[in-house]
């Protein structure tokens, strides 16, 4: 469906892109991340694209793979009604990635977000702090190693189980 | 006047009797209190998650919750005898949770309304808080996701139903528990 765009980005970014495909429809660019920004300015400023709308940022963990993390970038065009998936890989040992936010301000959260549940740092967010957990919580929950049993209560967990229910209670109907 | 705490001390004292005149006042008194708290419960809503939908139609006019004089949610904990804990409670909001049943006035009954807020419903993650009696003694317990305001309604009149008995709410039992365990250490 936009396989335009793919195409206009290959054409732009011989080196840039690692892979395309197209999922009923859906079509992904993978991007190296040295040209990731400049990928995105480009769908989004130029006039042939123009992908106005950024739809979602989110990330994604393979533990076995390298690069580890895939950050995932939905557009849209407002203009054209063309969406189009962005991907690119973050390696764990430097586990940065360029921030968003110079372009859409929307993205600001997205990535607090990623942030938050991932640990992918992105570089030049204005203000990098968790979202949804507290500043006490250790580690990055949505990581395929984060321990499923693993609790940080902030306050003191009681343990004593509730007593024993009396017996259901005949009442009158 | 030893005899005002003898609960078994029935009717005014006869001549020369052990029980103060008028003596069987206070075994009235409790009852009638227990009563009183029953039919004039006023809530707080610790409201969180999905679960606020069915607690807002047991409060509207279909399931009338003002029936069982319980229809008054209050917005300051401190006038509040009923603390009601609908939906998802996640660590993040354990200490908030913890300290606005602290500045409730005794006594006190905390029920947890649908199964997150009881067992942590489906979210055994690293979020959720699994059953709010972790963190605050919990007094009755209404399953369902969510419970159906017919549902809720039982769970309030189960709660009446126990304040009428005068049984101990669960504060009070843990008051009781620390006073005992405070005096064998000494
Ligand atoms: S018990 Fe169900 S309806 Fe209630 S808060 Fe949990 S998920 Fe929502």
């Amino acid at each position: 469906m936009s396989q335009r765009l793919v195409d206009l980005v290959k054409s732009r970014f011989p080196q840039g892109v690692l892979e395309s495909h197209d999922f009923r429809g859906d079509d992904t660019v993978v991007v190296r991340r040295e040209d990731y920004l400049e990928v995105v300015r480009f769908l989004k400023d130029s006039p042939g694209t123009a992908m106005d709308f950024f739809v979602d940022l989110t990330c994604v963990d393979w533990p076995e793979r390298k690069p580890r993390f895939d950050v995932v970038l939905h557009l849209k065009s407002f203009g054209s009604g063309e969406r189009l998936r962005v991907k690119t890989g973050v390696p764990e040992d430097d586990c940065t990635c360029p921030s968003l936010t110079g372009l859409w301000p929307a993205a600001n959260w997205f990535e607090r977000e990623a942030y938050d549940m991932y640990g992918v740092r992105f570089s030049g967010h204005p203000d990098l702090r968790r979202i949804l957990l507290y500043e006490e919580f250790e580690g990055h929950p949505l990581r395929k190693d984060y321990p499923k049993e693993k609790r940080q209560p902030l306050v003191p967990m009681r343990d004593d189980a509730p007593p024993q229910p009396p017996p259901f209670p005949e009442r009158p109907h | 006047m030893g005899g005002v705490d003898d609960r078994s001390a029935g009717g005014p004292a006869g001549p020369g009797g052990g029980a103060p005149p008028f003596g069987w006042l206070t075994t009235k008194a409790d009852p009638l209190f227990a009563w009183a708290r029953k039919w004039s419960l006023f809530q707080y809503d610790f409201v969180t998650a999905c679960c606020a939908m069915e607690f807002m139609s047991t409060m509207c006019a279909h399931w009338d919750m003002a029936r069982f004089g319980a229809e008054i949610p209050r917005w300051s904990p401190r006038q509040a005898d009923v603390l009601w804990v609908v939906g998802t409670i996640v660590h993040r909001q354990g200490p908030p949770l913890k300290r606005i049943y602290d500045q409730m006035c005794e006594p006190k009954w905390v029920v947890a309304f649908g199964t997150c807020a009881s067992v942590g419903g489906f979210y055994d993650n690293y979020s959720t808080v699994q059953g709010i009696d972790k963190i605050i003694p919990c007094d009755i317990y209404i399953p369902g996701c969510p419970p159906r305001p017919e549902q809720v309604l039982d769970g309030l009149m189960l709660l009446q139903e126990k304040i009428g008995r005068g049984e101990l709410s669960r504060w009070q039992e843990e008051q009781q528990k620390k006073a005992a365990a405070a005096k064998l250490a000494g």
